[in-house]
């Protein structure tokens, strides 16, 4: 695996491999990361409840009378609570994008890899399956002794009840999915009766499958080998970037020692080596090595070391979160949090506030009706009576929200011309589209003087709500008369 | 089916796949056992670019190695199973066309039962039930609109569908006879047969037939004209005749232009022409089948007779 660094960085913050191994190809050593409790693991949980509440719950809400959140992918209509959009309106996937990606910049200038560690799908389902396994196998120790028993009938057991329950949290997760896709209590109906169709089913045992395979097997190789942004995020680090960091002068030379003896007259700094913060990292990783690109920022280290100094008596934060240049330049805890404050994310936020108000903006104001024309091109125009010219348009109405409205189809560009062959008003109902041949008339060209020249004459198509003076369209096309 | 004449190609092409399946087993092969001497730490490509970015060099995961010789047994799978090795056929026998038939003969059978229900119905109902009239309108939008335009109004050449004048009748057996077989009318050129004068007054004499403005010396010498040499299609009363697609003269309605100069023409140069595709109205009955031309000609029928 070969992955740029840059060695800016490397020269000042040692990035370590984890591994020394000698083959091209490793084998994976298993790591059991041990259980740990503080503030940080609090605010792990609470973003896991946060995001799996969002997630699991979404489905279920109603919104007058159909599913709040829906992407009907069929019909090409997605619902989100009061919204409908069409495939029209995929500027507004792309405004979330970017906004998700500004989010990711700012954060990770902020304080590292915090998505890593806090909101991503694999630190979550991770965390979630690593409690059901402790639940069931007990912690770090009980499970190292239990994957190198022999096997025995008490392991199968033990065994088969975590992939139950993994595979019954895998499950939910995928019928979750599905229910996003496709009305969520209609497919529990069909799960249940078994009458699921093909996609559904191959969705729902998919993505049941992936999570399964994510969160209890692959765990963090997802993101040391397959994760694009866990590459990416280092480049977003400068000196000021809050990580989670050993402070290597306070703790060094680590070593053993009794309970209550003078470190200082022993030699020894505050670290007492007892790899508790390599126990329960989820990435096997040892902090004390400097920052490394296995590192997801989940911040168990320092709840773990927050635990042994507590008990030994010392001050907290030996692994803390702090910057570059708060170690090497020993700036206070105000110093250090004032210089958050600083070009880049400043201008992250205000450009991520921007497009968000531009995009809050521009969805308030959305014109729910939209129109196209599209010229007839097999006979440009055409003769109806002496004198008389009619041309033929294909005019597709889409009245994207959930209203249903009636419309005026009328066109402007010289007097006399009017729509003919049109049953007026168009009824259209909620998020309904209609394609209507129209045609336009001229009155002889005599009559009009604008109108004698034989060429393309620019018109406008105006397609009216009848109830709404907003709900207004105005198209452009042309209205050719012919050579005689 | 072969694009080449000789087999060349064939061979080339299945020669280096199969070479380049072999070559990328062995190189997977010996970078699997290849150790690397312990040293350096942390070890580096030793490529460097723009001045200080370097390159790590750790090594891959082992299931990634295994996911490497899976594409290589699926490849080889793949290449057995289907045709991808230059002309072999593959093991399944699969071709696209077939595959194409067979996706094609499942759509016709999920639709069928969408058609059934027209089956029994004669042309009247068809006309007035909205769901055949939308299946109606995206049949027309397809197939007849390129020419007949998108409301049916039609344009120089090519018949309206919306009025109630019909070249070749507007029953609905007739219309469904012109959609299936289609039509093909042709107005013979008699300029030289007339000569100048003999054209001008003929003109002027069908233009009278439907009231239009006339030089009336012209058109009482046209007549005779009219009589030796149209009527025998378009009726004496110049009323035209279904059964040869002769338009009716005495109508308002111009296929062609109404016009002295485009009456002119069509009387000099003829109308149509047996070769001519464009001016023809093609057969539907390999494009379309019988359920679906029953369906458009409902639609067709009712754009003239629905409202009434």
């Amino acid at each position: 695996m070969t992955d740029v660094i840059a060695k800016r960085t490397l020269e000042t913050i040692p990035i370590v491999p984890a591994t020394e191994d000698v083959a091209l190809y490793e084998i994976r050593k298993k790591i059991y990361p041990r259980a740990v409790h503080g503030a940080f693991a609090r605010w792990r949980w609470a973003a896991i409840f946060a995001t799996q509440i969002v997630y699991y719950g979404l489905p279920w809400l109603t919104w007058n009378g159909r599913q709040a959140v829906l992407f009907d992918l069929g019909a090409r209509k997605f619902y989100i609570g009061g919204l409908v959009f069409w495939p029209q309106d995929v500027i507004y996937l792309a405004v979330l994008l970017i906004l998700a990606a500004l989010a990711l910049f700012l954060f990770t200038t902020i304080a590292g890899r915090l998505w890593c560690g806090y909101a991503c799908p694999q630190t979550v389902y991770t965390e979630i399956f690593l409690w059901i396994e402790r639940k069931i196998e007990g912690d770090r120790l009980a499970r190292i002794r239990l994957d190198a028993a022999p096997f025995s009938l008490e392991k199968l057991v033990i065994k088969g009840l975590k992939h139950s329950a993994w595979l019954a949290v895998a499950l939910w997760t995928g019928y979750t999915f599905v229910g996003y896709f496709s009305p969520i209590r209609e497919v529990g109906i069909r799960a249940i009766t078994w009458q699921l169709g093909a996609w559904e089913a191959f969705w729902m045992v998919f993505y049941a499958v992936a999570t399964w395979g994510n969160a209890g097997f692959m765990r963090e190789q997802v993101c040391k080998y397959m994760c694009p942004y866990a590459r990416f995020q280092s480049v977003m680090f400068d000196k000021d970037t809050l990580v989670i960091t050993y402070d290597e002068k306070r703790g060094e030379p680590r070593g053993g020692r009794r309970k209550g003896s003078d470190p200082r007259a022993q030699g020894l700094g505050d670290c007492v080596d007892c790899n508790i913060c390599v126990q329960v990292c989820p990435t096997g990783i040892d902090i004390r090595n400097g920052l490394q690109y296995e590192c997801i920022g989940c911040a168990a280290c320092i709840d773990g070391c927050d635990q042994v100094m507590d008990k030994m008596g010392y001050p907290k934060g030996l692994i803390r979160y702090t910057t570059q240049n708060a170690l090497a330049k020993g700036y206070d805890t105000k110093t250090m949090w004032r210089r958050v404050l600083r070009f880049r994310t400043v201008i992250y936020s205000a450009v991520l506030l921007a497009v968000a108000s531009a995009g809050a903006v521009s969805l308030a104001t959305r014109n729910p009706l939209k129109v196209d024309i599209l010229r007839d091109r097999g006979a440009l125009a055409r003769e109806a009576s002496p004198g008389v010219i009619e041309n033929v348009y294909r005019v597709q109405i889409m009245n994207t929200d959930e209203t249903a409205r009636r419309f005026s189809i009328r066109a402007e560009g010289f007097p006399g011309l009017e729509v003919v062959g049109v049953e007026q008003p168009v009824d259209l109902g909620p998020a309904q589209s209609r394609l209507l041949p129209v045609r336009l008339r001229a009155p002889a060209p005599d009559n009009v003087a604008s109108l004698a020249k034989a060429e393309p004459h620019p018109i406008e198509f105006v397609v009216q709500a009848l109830d709404d003076d907003k709900v207004v369209r105005h198209e452009k096309s042309t209205f050719i008369v012919p050579r005689q | 089916m072969s694009d080449f004449t000789s087999d060349f190609w064939s061979v080339y092409v299945a020669g280096l796949t199969i070479a380049s399946i072999v070559a990328c087993g062995i190189l997977l092969y010996v970078m699997g056992r290849m150790r690397v001497a312990k040293g350096k730490s942390p070890d580096t490509t030793g490529h460097v670019w723009d001045e200080d970015l370097a390159e790590y060099n750790n090594p891959l995961p082992r299931w990634w190695m295994w996911l490497f010789y899976i594409t290589i047994a699926f490849g080889v799978l793949y290449l057995a199973l289907y045709p991808g090795l230059g002309k072999v056929p593959g093991l399944l026998g699969w071709t696209s066309a077939e595959a194409y038939a067979k996706e094609r003969t499942s759509f016709d059978k999920e639709v069928a039962p969408l058609y059934a229900r027209y089956s029994g119905m004669d042309v009247p109902a068809i006309a007035k039930d909205p769901a055949a009239r939308a299946i109606g309108e995206r049949l027309f939008l397809n197939n007849c609109a390129q020419c007949h335009g998108s409301d049916a109004g039609g344009s120089k050449g090519y018949p309206s569908l919306r009025d109630a004048d019909w070249l070749y009748g507007g029953e609905p057996a007739a219309i469904n006879a012109s959609i299936t077989n289609g039509r093909n009318g042709v107005m013979p050129a008699l300029g030289v047969s007339l000569g100048q004068p003999g054209v001008d007054n003929v003109v002027n004499y069908v233009r009278s037939l439907s009231g239009l403005p006339v030089d009336s010396l012209k058109a009482q010498l046209g007549k005779p004209v009219f009589m030796t040499n149209c009527a025998a299609c378009h009726g004496a009363d110049g009323k035209g005749n279904p059964a040869l697609g002769a338009p009716n003269l005495a109508d308002g309605t111009w296929l062609y232009g109404g016009s002295v100069a485009a009456i002119t023409e069509t009387v000099t140069k003829g109308r149509g022409d047996a070769t001519a595709v464009v001016t023809r109205m093609p057969a539907h009955k390999d494009l379309l089948d019988p359920a679906r031309i029953q369906i458009l000609t409902a639609y067709v029928w009712g754009l003239s007779n629905r409202a009434k």
